[in-house]
């Protein structure tokens, strides 16, 4: 099979697991749909827990590495070196965690007192940052890896970096709806 | 040299990358699991073969009809036919070297058995008293059996089916050979590519659910229980948005299997080719829009059941089309009545009286009197044990001289074919009857005047353990001493018998060149076109 051949099929195999990737995190958006119309209240007064200043920062954070790894991806095609960018994404991701960790251990006293529909609200918070934070962990494997065999990527031969730049790129996307939905809620309804 | 003779160590089978050798690590693992989830069902008829409840206790008889639907459901009939059949000829029916990911493929077979030792470890701990559907709040509340365990099994195992349907799309997508366009691909590709879809985006949805009730019983924080504030129907909404469509994972590469036999038994073209490659997509994609119909009693929206009802009769649309093109199919055919034959023919019999039997339990009235019934009961084991079982069997039959090289025994293959029919219609059959009589599902005691149709369904039961035992022991037997098969035993058309019996490692000598669709068969002589000139 030719070296295009194989770049084909592991992006497309990539996107297909992405679709799956939705698809996981499907019950847990249905969920909060869920118990956010039957409790509306409680997510109101749950968000205001949040700390906006460090949820706002993290998303740009999140942001910036998907620009990183746009760059990264931009510079194989071209047979530049994407060493650097990815390590530049790595560094951004490891951030958005380190002040993720923290938020989450802010949150916790507040999370653990909870009753009712607020302790669901902290279960779904918790729930959905935390699988987002697992992908990202997974994403910083692979972005690592990359980094570590980035010699090997030329013009010709990339497919590793498009695949991961992808599944990064999902991830934060995923965020990008997590942080409106834990974070932004209370300036629609108040 | 065969792709047998590539090694002969077992080391040389657990490190294969071969989606042949995959292929028959998957059967044999599939074929312990379906043993071991059948004698959970045979306690189970022993217990009933008497009103009252003296072989099992309630709670003993609970476990065993859980570990029987868990067993049967996740590591038995979803894995058959796609991980079995389907990585064994998916990539020889195309053309193909091998699956587009061989490594991810061994991987799959991996956590299947990884998902399938938590499942044997929570049997062994003491089982689980849930039942396959592991309703909430029970399931997360209530249950003082081993829940967690089964569901990290099922969960893991889910990964297993979600990465053999990325590689069955990668690969019919991308390595189908020159020539081969997707309107001359078999049916048995189509198939097993639509069951893929469903694996890729109905697994997640389940995997996530099962996530959620463990997170909600460790924690006892969560979404489902009504008494934390959750919703028990939003369990259900989750648990069928899969376990509906699972159904057609289970009984697409049913019909694939079928529509290879019928057309090479009765020496006639597959009738309305294009016809059944629709009514496949059709029936996988409106089967992500019928779940609500498992829920008809359960106090969802009276106005979500109508629909819900209605697009469920839509799914008979498809399924009589194919129904009707197999015996159209048969029609002024020269029909040879093999053992693979046999089995196909009973899986088109029995699936149209379970699909028939759907179009009851689909009619919002009818279910209301119906629903944890018997008739239920008897209703999907026509689709999945008459339906997919059968098809398998047929399958295994019909392919073993291409996967071993050995013919098997055909007078007893026959012999076995018509056991299992009849034991399958002496089981199943009068659980209908009690079903509609009003006798319900999961209790190990019942009134006395169920007694004599509990009977016949028991004896059925022996019957049918009989003609899954026969196959085991001929199939067995032929490994070593059938007879050696030739490349194409029964003059089919596919791409799987141009190469040899057993195939080389890398499945063809060059890559074939396909000229045209598949079952090129003739009635009029022996004469038949074969996919490659």
């Amino acid at each position: 099979m030719s070296t295009a051949a194989r770049s084909d099929n592991a992006l497309f195999g990539m996107w297909a697991f992405l679709a799956t990737e939705v698809l996981f995190f499907g019950p847990l958006f249905f969920g909060y749909v869920h118990a956010r119309l039957a409790q509306p209240d409680a997510f109101v007064s749950g968000s205001h827990h949040m700390h906006i200043v460090l949820g706002t920062l993290n998303t740009a954070i999140l942001m910036t590495s998907s620009l990183t790894m746009a760059l990264a991806v931009g510079a194989a095609r071209k047979g530049g070196p994407p060493g650097r960018w990815l390590g530049l994404t790595a560094l951004f991701g490891l951030v958005f965690l380190g002040i993720k960790a923290a938020e989450w251990v802010m949150e916790f006293g507040e999370a653990a007192g909870a009753a009712g529909g607020e302790a669901r609200f902290y279960f779904l918070y918790y729930a959905m940052t935390g699988l987002h934070a697992v992908h990202l962990v997974i994403g910083l494997g692979v972005v690592a890896w990359l980094w570590r065999h980035a010699k090997r990527f030329d013009a010709a031969y990339h497919t590793p970096v498009e695949a991961g730049g992808l599944y990064w790129h999902f991830v934060d996307v995923v965020w990008l709806f997590l942080y409106p939905m834990f974070y932004l809620l209370e300036r629609y309804s108040a | 040299m065969s792709y047998l003779s590539e090694g002969y160590s077992l080391r040389s089978w657990l490190t294969t990358h071969d989606h042949k050798r995959i292929g028959v690590l998957y059967m044999v693992a599939i074929t312990a699991f379906f043993f071991l989830g059948g004698a959970a069902a045979a306690l189970m008829r022993l217990e009933l073969a008497t009103p009252a409840g003296d072989v099992v206790s309630a709670e003993t008889y609970n476990k065993l009809f859980t570990i029987h639907g868990v067993i049967m459901v996740w590591f038995f009939l979803i894995p058959s036919i796609p991980s079995v059949l389907g990585n064994f000829l998916v990539p020889l029916m195309i053309g193909a070297r091998d699956m587009a990911f061989p490594r991810l493929n061994l991987a799959s077979w991996y956590i299947y058995v990884l998902g399938g030792l938590f499942t044997v470890a929570a049997l062994v701990a003491g089982g689980v008293d849930t039942g396959w559907t592991f309703y909430t709040p029970y399931s997360t509340t209530f249950s003082d059996t081993n829940v967690i365990l089964v569901i990290v099994g099922v969960f893991v195992t889910g990964f297993s089916s979600i990465l053999t349907g990325l590689n069955i799309v990668v690969t019919v997508h991308k390595l189908r050979a020159p020539g081969l366009t997707w309107f001359r691909l078999p049916l048995f590709v189509w198939a097993n590519y639509a069951t893929s879809l469903i694996l890729l985006l109905a697994t997640p949805v389940l995997a996530m659910t099962l996530a959620l009730v463990a997170l909600e019983r460790l924690f006892h924080i969560g979404i489902f229980d009504p008494a934390l504030g959750g919703d028990p129907l939003l369990f259900q909404h989750l648990f069928w948005f899969y376990s509906h469509p699972a159904v057609y994972i289970m009984v697409l590469p049913a019909m694939g299997v079928a529509s290879e036999i019928i057309p090479c038994f009765a020496r006639r073209p597959v009738f309305g080719y294009r016809f059944m490659a629709y009514a496949i997509l059709g029936i996988a994609s409106l089967g992500f829009l019928v779940w609500g119909h498992h829920m008809f009693v359960s106090g969802q929206s009276m106005y979500a059941g109508i629909v819900f009802s209605m697009l469920s009769f839509l799914v008979a649309i498809p399924s009589a089309i194919k129904v009707f093109n197999w015996t159209a199919t048969l029609y002024k055919g020269s029909i040879v009545f093999g053992a693979p034959m046999l089995y196909a023919l009973g899986f088109v019999g029995l699936f149209t009286i379970g699909g028939l039997t759907g179009l009851f339990l689909a009619s919002l009235a009818l279910d209301v009197h119906l629903t944890d019934t018997y008739f239920v009961i008897a209703h999907f084991h026509y689709i999945m044990v008459g339906g997919s079982v059968m098809a398998y069997l047929g399958g295994i039959h019909f392919w073993w001289p291409k996967i071993c090289g050995r013919m098997y025994p055909e007078m007893l293959g026959r012999i076995a074919a018509l056991t299992i029919f009849f034991g399958f219609n002496l089981t199943f059959f009068p659980q209908y009857l009690l079903g509609w009589l009003g006798m319900p599902r999961r209790y190990h005691e019942y009134p006395p005047e169920f007694q004599l149709l509990n009977l016949f369904s028991s004896a059925g039961a022996a019957v049918l353990a009989v003609g899954y035992f026969l196959p085991l022991a001929y199939l067995g037997w032929s490994l070593f001493f059938g007879k050696t098969a030739s490349s194409n035993p029964w003059q089919a058309t596919g791409l799987e018998w141009q190469t040899a019996s057993p195939p080389p490692q890398h499945n063809f000598e060059q890559e074939p060149s396909v000229e045209r669709g598949p079952y090129q068969y003739s009635v009029r002589s022996n004469e038949y076109g074969s996919q490659v000139r």
